[in-house]
């Protein structure tokens, strides 16, 4: 049944929203702490055990990776909903902090995957 | 007739907002296929063109909801909202493996924290260059730098406003942007040919789609293993930039 898929990603996001906010409260701020992190983190580990004990079944995995797969076009309402004229006063700032993250990013590809050869 | 039709598409504003970002995915994928050949991608395209319309619509309609103010188009707030949102990036964990991280090796986890860390601090540090002086707004930005999906996740979390949480997703579009187009071109240059460096890539850059376009470009063999750490990446982002990283920057601002 596709729906036990997608109670399956809802009892995982409600649960990792839950720890979330508990994890505010310990920390002592009012906001949600990681629960998303915690969800997907969640949701590995049942996906990662359906092949032993926890069977989910081709059918009901439909429930989950129909969402995984709208992930883009939900990005994409996502992006026509902001609030892009505040955001152009600062365009050159995104501009800027894209060009810098990526650029030095892409330095660090082969230092790191190459380190082990090195060795 | 025309105010029948106007009720109709009010009363299911949901579904107007499935039809509208499937014609300007559709768009975006046809202007992908006959202008670019392909290599610019199409969810990068769609993107630009939401922000667009956003802009369009906020320019006609003085809100700050993008076309989501348009009453017909007000089923996109939900949509994009952040419940469907948190759902879907949730959804995107299926089927990561942490056996398949395990044999990335340390190079793959050493990646992941290197990548979070670098990008929220040059995100962070260019904020700060900018003139901007508070915890919660030097985070957000530092967390767009970090992907445009732990940006406005950490903002609203923490309690930022719309415009900083509108330039974090600005900050993290760029960024995506720019994986997805550079990517085939520096490909040879950083020795992105083999799997070891798709997960080290992936765990470094962190954006899905921006990954998942970039490698495609370049071999798409290599697709799975860098959108894996890149997995990752987008959860280890949310759990440790609102938390541990927002502390740290607390304590100094």
């Amino acid at each position: 049944m596709v729906i036990y898929g997608i109670a399956l990603l809802g009892i995982c996001t409600l649960l990792g929203l839950l720890l979330g906010d508990w994890l505010g409260l310990i920390f002592g701020v009012d906001a949600n702490v990681g629960g998303i992190g915690i969800a997907m983190l969640l949701l590995m580990y049942f996906s990662n055990t359906s092949t032993t004990k926890f069977n989910l079944g081709n059918i009901s995995e439909k429930g989950i990776t129909f969402w995984s797969s709208i992930y883009i076009p939900i990005v994409v309402a996502m992006a026509a909903k902001q609030n892009v004229i505040g955001a152009l006063d600062g365009g050159l700032m995104a501009l800027i902090a894209g060009i810098v993250v990526v650029s030095i990013s892409f330095l660090f590809v082969p230092l790191i995957s190459n380190f082990k050869n090195n060795k | 007739m025309s105010s029948s039709i106007q009720e109709v598409l009010l009363a299911n504003n949901l579904i107007v907002a499935f039809v509208f970002v499937g014609i300007t995915v559709y768009f975006s994928y046809f202007i992908s296929e006959k202008f670019t050949s392909g290599k610019f991608h199409g969810s990068a395209i769609a993107i630009i063109l939401g922000l667009i319309f956003a802009y369009i619509a906020g320019l006609l309609y003085e809100g700050e909801k993008g076309v989501a103010d348009i009453a017909i188009l007000s089923g996109v707030g939900l949509l994009g909202g952040s419940m469907l949102r948190d759902f879907a990036i949730v959804a995107t964990a299926y089927g990561a493996n942490f056996q398949d991280l395990k044999s990335s090796g340390a190079e793959g986890i050493f990646s992941l924290f290197l990548g979070v860390i670098l990008s929220f601090s040059l995100g962070a540090l260019i904020a700060i260059s900018f003139g901007y002086t508070d915890a919660i707004s030097i985070t957000t930005i530092g967390a767009g730098a970090v992907t445009f999906v732990v940006g406005p996740i950490t903002g609203s979390a923490i309690g930022a406003g719309s415009e900083v949480i509108a330039l974090s997703v600005a900050a993290g579009l760029v960024k995506s942007i720019l994986v997805m187009t550079m990517t085939p071109l520096v490909a040879r240059r950083i020795g992105l040919n083999n799997p070891k460096s798709a997960m080290v890539f992936g765990g470094l850059m962190g954006t899905n789609s921006g990954v998942a376009a970039g490698l495609a470009a370049v071999d798409p063999k290599l697709v799975p293993y860098g959108a894996m750490t890149a997995t990752f990446y987008t959860a280890l982002g949310c759990l440790i930039v609102p938390s541990v990283l927002f502390f740290i920057v607390n304590l100094f601002y």
